[in-house]
């Protein structure tokens, strides 16, 4: 690093290993970051790594990685052995199969099929998608992109034009403007409509997994349709999952979500992960006024009393709480889990969610509230 | 006039009475010679708008702020035009009818500087250098942020009817933002980024004695060492900021407290916490305190 031959170098070098590490690090990125340490000298560790920070990174989960692969690229003052930290593997992105239905959609005599098709598809929308074997998974993966989605509205502050309503004094005097100040029509203005805000809670822990990769597919399909659907994982602790599931492609979405949330299949602290997400994001806003709705069963390893407490107070910031468990839909449920009695009394809806026919319903139920 | 070197931006903070580290001196600094806007995020109540405060102060240039909510578009951020004032000329030309020129020069007078209404961005233009201050990016819609990219990006508006206003030199921009939610990649992209954290005990208390420096030294410790126990053991629905650290001392320095006491604070608390579940945990924090 003392070396003055090859500093650039070194320097994307470590742009380089911080991309793989998973942080957006973009060309003009580098460009910044390079520019940054010329000014600060490149002797100075400590400017150097602020220099770090505060061109290559966007968020404080950016900010710890950066330290961490700061500390491994360019050694810890402690003295790490200097070694490049191996770029971080990502699963390989396949091709899945062609799915049946579609091959046979474009069969010439396939009248039959064609019906057939139709009728297994209704009732795969039926099924409760936690006992489906893969390739049932994967015909209802493709389903997934007919889902309707629709998001609730809400008034706004702001005013628009309207053909009736009340009188636009602004644009009334430009118009009159327009003709050297003679009284012209009178325009009207009222209150705006925009999307509510709606914020996903999927739980993620190991009671949950068989619904996991549905319950994703339903986000990104919602992530997709609607602007400003925000998606978190919750289990053991709590990933903010939005950015991968902007990803167009869902196969691609949902493998940028596996690489992104660190404890699939865990345990469940639905306490305390909803007080992480009520302290860091929900009541400065993300979760204020939206329709909020958690998916998950509701068993709890945590304290009841904690769960509900915070339940509790997510109903006071949002403007709807709908929970989701996937086996109330189910023959002979019965609430009597510790969890899902703790926040009974605090939600608004309590809704099934085990097959692409409950998702559907559960999107009316969202767009309602 | 424009510092050299990080240290001499935390001198300079420092002289106005904001107090940071070397990490935010050297973010200022770039920002400042890289002519960059910068990007603050962090709990509220960290000094995120008292910075570009004092980075305004400390250059000796004027702060136009722009306070973002949900729905502001260009014509609050930008210009408007002064209709009433405009229909009041145009009465004005008509009752001396004859003495001034054709329509065309009526309405070519109608659409003068006079009656230009600049809004903060526009402002910030006209009166560069200056630290333009957006507070609470986060609150705006996606649509006011990529128009905000743009006029950062290039650092000029233009306007129909007079032309296109550039700034002679580009404005310090400070954007904040509580992460409410997610800011576009783009506008990230054209920022220098930096996270304020709460300050440690000393810089803390080195704060509290430079913004309040009646409050007796003993009461400051006391006051700063709660305050952060109370962040650290976590557990509080709104953690105090140092603006709360700040107001709770000085409450207590007008009841005629030197020392901290269950009474004197039970009196003060809502300067401290904002829930009622809060103000138990801190008498809790205080019995703990006073007893060891």
């Amino acid at each position: 690093m003392s070396t003055v031959h090859g500093a650039d170098e070194v320097l994307l070098g470590f742009a380089r290993a911080l991309r793989a590490a998973g942080v957006p690090v973009t060309s003009d990125r580098s460009r910044a970051y390079l520019d940054a340490v010329a000014l600060v000298g490149l002797g100075d560790r400590g400017a150097t790594r602020a220099a770090g920070r505060a061109t290559l990174c966007g968020s404080p989960d950016d900010v710890t990685r950066h330290d961490q692969v700061f500390s491994a690229w360019f050694g810890s003052p402690e003295d790490l052995p200097r070694s490049r930290p191996a770029p971080a593997t990502r699963p390989a992105y396949t091709d899945l199969p062609a799915t049946d239905a579609d091959g046979e959609g474009e069969d010439a005599e396939a009248d039959e099929i064609v019906r057939a098709a139709a009728s297994d598809q209704e009732v795969l929308r039926h099924r409760d998608v936690a006992t489906l074997d893969p390739a049932e998974r994967q015909r209802l993966a493709a389903m997934f992109a007919g889902l309707q989605v629709r998001v609730p509205r809400r008034r706004t502050a702001r005013h628009v034009a309207a053909s009736r309503g009340r009188v636009d004094a602004s644009r009334t005097l430009r118009a009159s403007l327009r003709r050297m100040g003679e009284p012209a029509e009178i325009r009207w203005r009222r209150r705006g409509a925009r999307p509510r805000r709606v914020v996903l809670l999927v739980d993620v822990s190991g009671s949950m997994s068989a619904y996991a990769d549905p319950l994703l597919r339903l986000a990104h399909r919602m992530t997709q349709a609607a602007p400003g659907v925000e998606t978190f994982t919750i289990g053991t602790r709590l990933t903010h999952l939005t950015r991968a599931l902007r990803v167009a492609d869902p196969e691609r979405a949902l493998l940028a979500a596996a690489e992104t949330v660190p404890d699939w299949s865990g345990g469940t602290r639905l306490g305390e992960t909803l007080q992480v997400f009520l302290d860091r994001w929900g009541q400065r806003g993300t979760a204020r006024g939206a329709v909020v709705v958690v998916f998950s069963d509701g068993w709890e390893r945590g304290d009841p009393a904690l769960l509900a407490a915070q339940v509790a107070r997510l109903r006071r910031v949002a403007h709807r709480v709908v929970w989701v468990n996937p086996h109330r839909g189910k023959a002979g449920y019965e609430p009597v889990q510790q969890g899902v009695l703790a926040v009974l009394p605090h939600v608004d809806d309590f809704v099934a969610g085990h097959s692409l026919a409950t998702y559907a319903r559960l999107m009316e139920v969202v767009a309602g509230a | 006039m424009e510092p050299t070197s990080a240290a001499e931006v935390a001198q300079r903070l420092g002289a106005t009475g904001y107090l940071c580290d070397d990490e935010l001196a050297t973010v200022v600094f770039l920002a400042l010679r890289m002519q960059r806007p910068l990007l603050l995020e962090g709990e509220p109540g960290t000094g995120k708008t008292a910075l570009a405060e004092a980075v305004a102060q400390s250059l000796g240039l004027p702060l136009v702020r722009l306070q973002c909510y949900e729905g502001i578009d260009a014509t609050q951020a930008l210009y408007d035009w002064d209709f009433p004032r405009q229909i009041l000329h145009l009465r004005a030309l008509e009752a001396v009818a004859g003495a001034a020129g054709g329509v065309e020069e009526a309405e070519k007078s109608l659409y003068d500087e006079r009656f230009l209404l600049a809004r903060p961005v526009l402002a910030a233009l006209q009166q560069a250098p200056a630290v333009l201050l957006v507070d609470e990016i986060d609150r705006a819609d996606d649509e006011f942020e990529a128009f905000l990219l743009e006029v950062l990006s290039t650092y000029q508006v233009t306007i129909p009817e007079l032309g296109t206003v550039r700034a002679t030199t580009p404005p310090i921009v400070v954007l904040t933002s509580n992460r409410t939610r997610e800011l576009h990649d783009a506008l990230k992209r054209r920022c220098l980024y930096h996270w304020i954290d709460h300050p440690g005990l000393e810089r803390e208390v080195a704060v509290l004695r430079s913004r309040a420096p009646e409050v007796p030294a003993v009461l400051a410790a006391q006051v700063v060492a709660i305050t952060q126990q109370l962040r650290a053991e976590g557990g509080l629905q709104k953690p105090p900021g140092v603006a709360e650290t700040l107001d709770w001392a000085r409450a207590l320095h007008h009841l005629g407290s030197t020392e901290l006491d269950l009474a004197g604070t039970a009196a003060t608390l809502g300067a401290l916490v904002k829930y009622r579940e809060d103000g138990d945990r801190v008498r809790q924090a205080l019995g703990r305190m006073l007893k060891a």
